[in-house]
């Protein structure tokens, strides 16, 4: 039978089976159950409540924030501020709430300061047309820097009148013993999947990434859309700052420190493409999943720490690979 | 009376003259081809009518109302559309999610108003079966070939009833059959009384459908004639500056 043009146009191209199992988050996801089916076997510590409860909240942070630098990666940029966005934003509400501020005050204080941050960055890129690696690299100074002033370069571990408020939500497990960081995690990871699928900021996002200049001449407004990405990537850092000052009731000018590269190794594992266009909210969970249990089962396994980052530039190149070999089949 | 009247537009970037005070006017369901070596300022010419570009200079009106515009959205919703050089496309997206880019359809009410997928895949299907282009609306630009590239971009003119319908080379990269697929379009649009700027560097292209053509050199309009009064020589004379002007 003569295949009409009807047929053709109607015809889907893969099948949701080739579409899985040609995606680099699904084999990053393979290789964080075989690690963990591994580890369970091969150490007694590891398939703990304590421990699963110890990594689940471990990943939240980077994950969180990984959730933002996806966006800022799929439209082709960077954000190398997020790690000193989190430490900023973590002193503003500490040092608010400190000088006897309501948990409200504080947060708001904390939210509009990376909001502010990522509008300043967004526009120096998107209005000006500066790289957003210079941008976002003097931004990682700035804002670290800003950290220290406010609090004068001290701990601040007194938050004031609510204190216990603040502490019950980072520190607490207020749903079925899943600690809150994870139920935070969760929402805002469905809340970025649900908008990159289904909304048209989501769609410009994936454009910018594809062709700014396609973009732009099809009437995209491609320059509020990327300062609005880089504002929802300090918005993340700032949330992730929020959630680590309750969890560790403490904040110091140094936290979150070096956090920009695995936030971005994250992102990358996951799917994320820096070259722009490609990522998914999924894949950025399960790369921040990756690294952590990589950094825990070294720690289990009684290998020196000192692997840890040769293990974990190791899964950046090996989850990329994947993506290479494919694109290799795909051109011959 | 005419669609679209240019009077006296120029467009210059710093120093470079792009286009040099060039003024004609289009009447409905007419199609002129548009002319000229290349950097000679046609694809600057109908970048500022779709709204891609502002005229440093001059006027243009649109059914004798006088048309600014400051973003691409504006001369859509005046019923102008464009095929674009280099076409437009990203290659991460679907061959519907690019015709649709920029005025997706959306289905709810208020702010919790989603992508509707299934509406854009069936009308861009469609729009390709009318195209008799073997393209899928759920393959990716990236996989697919110059001709289906290049449907997907006119595809985009089809959306909407549009006024005007400017196509800047849509004939570069395709097979002699979507040639005349392409060239019948432009019959079809005429028909239906819309107005047609094709620029290309395909003589017999022109001298098949187009009423009129334009030339331009070095950014100006050089000449402005009926088909019937003109030929491919002297077309081709005005082009290189063989014939000064006419
Ligand atoms: N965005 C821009 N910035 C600066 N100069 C430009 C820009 N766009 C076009 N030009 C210049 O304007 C002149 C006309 O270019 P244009 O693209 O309109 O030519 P064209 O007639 O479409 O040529 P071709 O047949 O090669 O497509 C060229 O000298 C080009 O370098
Ligand atoms: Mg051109």
């Amino acid at each position: 039978m003569a295949i009409t043009l009807d047929q053709t146009i109607g015809q889907k191209q893969q099948s949701w089976l080739a579409k899985i199992l040609g995606s680099q988050t699904f084999w990053v996801l393979i290789a964080v159950i075989l690690a963990c089916i591994f580890l369970s076997f091969a150490t007694d510590s590891f398939a703990t409540t304590k421990n699963l409860y110890n990594i689940t909240r471990n990943v939240t942070f980077v994950a969180i924030i990984a959730l933002g630098m996806t966006l800022v990666i799929i439209t082709g940029g960077i954000d190398l501020s997020v790690g000193s966005v989190l430490c900023l934003c973590s002193m503003v509400l500490a040092v608010v709430m400190h000088a006897g501020y309501s948990i409200e005050v504080g947060i708001v204080a904390s939210i509009g300061t990376a909001l502010l941050i990522g509008a300043f960055n967004g526009i120096l890129i998107a209005y000006l047309g500066f790289p957003p690696f210079v941008v976002t690299l003097g931004m990682l100074s700035i804002a670290r820097s800003l950290a220290m002033v406010a609090s004068n370069n001290t701990v601040v571990f007194e938050f004031g009148p609510d204190h216990d408020k603040l502490l019950a939500l980072g520190g607490g497990a207020w749903f079925f013993g899943i600690a809150n960081p994870v139920l935070y995690m969760i929402v805002l990871a469905l809340i970025t999947g649900f908008v990159l699928r289904w909304t048209r900021f989501g769609r410009y996002v994936f454009a910018i990434g594809g062709n700014e200049h396609a973009a732009t001449l099809t009437g995209v407004p491609v320059k509020r859309i990327k300062v609005a990405v880089y504002m929802v990537s300090a918005l993340s850092a700032g949330i992730a700052g929020i959630i680590q000052t309750g969890w560790l009731g403490a904040v110091t000018t140094n936290i979150g420190a070096g956090m920009e590269l695995q936030v971005i190794a994250a992102a990358v594992i996951g799917g994320a493409n820096l070259a722009g266009g490609a990522g998914t909210a999924f894949g950025a969970l399960i790369g921040a999943a990756l690294i952590e249990v990589i950094r825990n089962s070294l720690g289990l396994l009684g290998i020196n720490a000192f692997w840890q980052g040769t293990f974990i530039g190791g899964a950046i190149v090996f989850a990329v690979l994947f993506d290479r070999i494919r694109n290799f089949r795909q051109s011959e | 009376m005419a669609v679209l009247e240019l009077t006296n537009i120029s467009k210059h970037f710093g120093a470079i003259q792009a286009v040099n005070d060039v003024s004609f006017s289009i009447g409905a369901g007419q199609v002129v081809g548009l002319m000229g070596d290349n950097g000679a300022g046609k694809s600057t010419l109908v970048k500022m009518i779709a709204g891609n570009f502002r005229p440093s200079h001059g006027t243009m009106q649109l059914d004798g109302a006088e048309l600014i515009m400051h973003r691409p959205i504006e001369a859509r919703q005046h019923g102008i559309e464009i095929v674009h050089q280099d076409l437009a496309l990203c290659n991460n997206l679907t061959a519907a999610a690019n015709v649709f880019l920029g005025r997706e359809l959306r289905r709810g009410v208020g702010p919790l108003r989603v992508l509707d997928y299934k509406a854009m895949y069936r009308r861009a299907g469609e729009i390709f079966r009318e195209l008799k282009s073997e393209t899928r609306p759920r393959d990716l630009v990236r996989q697919m070939s110059g001709g289906q590239r290049q449907a997907v971009a006119i595809a985009r003119t089809m959306l909407s009833e549009a006024k005007i319908v400017l196509m800047d080379e849509p004939t570069a990269a395709i097979s002699v059959r979507q040639v005349a697929e392409v060239l019948n379009l432009i019959r079809h649009l005429r028909d239906r009384g819309i107005a047609v700027v094709l620029i290309s560097h395909r003589m017999p292209d022109v001298f098949d459908v187009a009423d009129r053509v334009i030339v331009m050199r070095r950014g100006r309009k050089v000449a402005d004639k009926q088909i019937g009064a003109s030929s491919p020589e002297e077309v081709t004379g005005l082009i290189t500056g063989a014939i000064e002007q006419v």
